[in-house]
């Protein structure tokens, strides 16, 4: 259904002296003062840019890659891209060797310049990260792949120049999984869909017959798995991505839901509903054995594991109200750890593995927050009418989640967006879809 | 004269005007007990006097008296009609996470289908399923839209 998501970047790394840069972003507090950074478009010769404007029917390679580099750096709050207008030296000149003096007179801190190339059908683009303060490079890599990769090729780049600058992983050469929404309230069509984490390149992976809920990816990004009402019957499916092939997983006499993959996507952990009760289940892909987790009465749901796949961190009303509980992949040792004021629902565990975010209701406002493993340290990051289910960033530092809009009193108004937020706080944005959304999931990075 | 007849009138207008207001605000609150809906307005029928439709309170799935009495009337429509099967489709409101209002729908609809099985309507005629908050019947963003979508309908199935 979708091309292979796996595909062959060559990447070189340029050698380049390991400076002692004076630069680095603080990631740790929030987005306060960002980094001023210049982002000189990519040069490119004029033969190289007639040949890929004819094969991607976009004007000038170089422009549209450096400005999804500036458009992530933006959107990441860290960094404050400055206005190309004031850039003094020209992009091919810049790339060989910057006049230091120019780019610190516009008060940029560092500076990203670049090469695109057409040879041999194949797309060259070679980058570096300049100190502008100290005078020197900090980084130089080249990539070589099929030019209908550009935009990732910004992503690559964005993800290095992160990396370099913040000393985390970034998390731009990612996708979204998420449900597609149009029509009325009462009667929503919902298909689920993918695109990059900047929001281009969306694709839908079913049609809209049936319902379908609550996508989440597999370590890999290659499987996708979702609940669907095919038929009907609303149980738990998996995707191949690569193939569009469905299947449903297990044989359950019941409703299956809330599915997500174990961390090394052997396993699907989900709920199975019998006789009006919601318990925990598991099942391996490889052998098809099933193992029942929890046994109460109560509703148990939205499990997730620890990245270390040692524990299980879910949702249960056994305490009367829903609550954020704790166990061991096996199903013992049941803690509860959520203990505030108010409802909690939909916990998810980080892929650092020390924090554990949620959905909250209190006095009529949803909340989005974090806690420790342990319950500790609850800390409420966006309250508004309607929000949930938030899903990480693969390096932890962003949130990404939905919201929905109140309705007046005729019923009208509705919307629901994807919205993301950085752990601090700070920097909550509304990522742009094509059409109104739910139900985000963030793959991990697509390289590395 | 003419203008005493004319105030009487005014008077009587206003008079109506009140009336009228305080019969649409008594609506409302006639609509609701506690927070369970009690109006008829979405209510559809299976049969003549058999409601279709059982409401909830806000996380709760206990069933109210006026429940037991729909169901039970549902009950004897069934065993008259022995070659009818039906499904309960159990329903939340938009105020909770959607995992949780799939399986609080599922606890509804099976509550229902435990009162219509102790009146004697065999298992095998009943089927269930929930669809949380994906189906709401009023799409508004209140408390009495709310307490109209948190159901249990039961559905003919054949």
């Amino acid at each position: 259904m979708i091309k292979k998501i796996k595909l062959s970047i060559i990447l070189l790394i340029i050698a380049t002296a390991q400076s002692n840069a004076l630069i680095e972003v603080d990631i740790t507090r929030g987005n306060l003062d960002p980094l001023p950074i210049a982002v000189s478009p990519l040069s490119a010769d004029k033969d190289t840019n007639v040949k890929l404007t004819k094969e991607l029917k976009i004007d000038k390679v170089g422009h549209e890659i450096s400005s999804v580099v500036e458009n992530n750096l933006r959107n990441s709050g860290l960094f404050n891209p400055l206005n190309k207008d004031a850039f003094l030296q020209k992009p091919n000149i810049a790339h060989l060797k910057p006049r230091f003096e120019d780019w610190s007179l516009i008060k940029a801190q560092a500076l990203i310049t670049g090469k695109v190339t057409l040879k041999d059908e194949k797309l060259r683009v070679e980058f570096r990260l300049w100190d502008v303060l100290a005078g020197k490079e900090m980084m130089a890599l080249a990539f070589t792949t099929v030019p209908s990769n550009w935009r990732r090729v910004g992503h690559i780049i964005t993800d290095k120049v992160y990396e370099r600058l913040t000393g985390e992983k970034g998390y731009f050469d990612t996708r979204i999984i998420y449900v597609a929404e149009e029509g009325p309230k009462t009667k929503r069509i919902k298909k689920l869909a993918i695109m990059d984490q900047d929001g281009s390149n969306t694709k839908y992976l079913t049609l809209g017959n049936e319902l379908v809920l609550t996508p989440r990816f597999n370590p890999t990004n290659q499987m996708v798995t979702y609940l669907s009402y095919f038929r009907n019957l609303p149980r738990v499916y998996l995707l191949d991505i690569e193939t569009g092939i469905q299947e449903v997983v297990g044989d359950f006499p019941g409703m299956t839901f809330a599915p997500r993959f174990s961390p090394d996507g052997k396993k699907i952990i989900m709920s199975f509903a019998m006789d009006g009760n919601s318990d925990i289940y598991t099942m391996n892909l490889e052998n098809r054995i099933v193992e029942r987790i929890t046994n109460h009465p109560s509703i148990d749901t939205s499990p997730s594991y620890s990245p270390d796949g040692k524990y299980i961190c879910f949702n249960s009303d056994r305490s009367g109200y829903q609550q954020i509980y704790v166990m061991k992949a096996d199903g013992s040792k049941v803690k509860r750890i959520s203990f505030g004021k108010g409802l909690y629902g939909t916990p998810v565990w980080s892929p650092r593995g020390d924090l554990i975010a949620f959905t909250k209701l209190h006095k009529g406002k949803f909340y989005i927050g974090v806690m420790r493993t342990d319950g500790t340290g609850e800390r409420l990051l966006t309250e508004n009418f309607y929000q949930e289910a938030p899903s990480w960033s693969p390096n932890g530092r962003v949130l990404i989640f939905y919201r929905e809009t109140k309705t007046d009193s005729e019923g009208k108004g509705f919307s629901a967006k994807l919205w993301s937020i950085d752990l601090t706080g700070y920097n909550e944005r509304m990522v742009k879809t094509e059409s109104d959304a739910s139900d985000p999931s963030w793959s991990s990075l697509l390289s590395n | 004269m003419n203008l005493s007849k004319f105030f009487k009138n005014a008077f009587l207008v206003m008079l109506a005007c009140l009336v009228l207001s305080a019969c649409a605000t008594k609506k409302v609150q006639n609509q609701m007990q506690g927070d369970v809906y009690t109006g008829t307005e979405t209510v559809e029928y299976l049969a003549s006097g058999v409601p279709d439709r059982v409401f909830f309170a806000t996380n709760e799935s206990v069933l109210t008296t006026a429940s037991r009495d729909t169901l039970r009337k549902q009950a004897e429509w069934l065993r008259k009609n022995s070659k009818i099967n039906v499904v309960l489709e159990g329903h939340a409101d938009e105020r909770g996470t959607r995992e949780y209002n799939l399986a609080l729908g599922e606890r509804r609809a099976n509550a229902a289908k435990d009162y219509l099985m102790t009146y004697g309507i065999s298992a095998n005629r009943i089927s269930v399923i929930s669809y949380g908050k994906e189906r709401p019947v009023d799409s508004g963003s209140n408390p009495l839209a709310w307490s109209k979508n948190r159901r249990s309908v039961t559905v003919k199935a054949n």
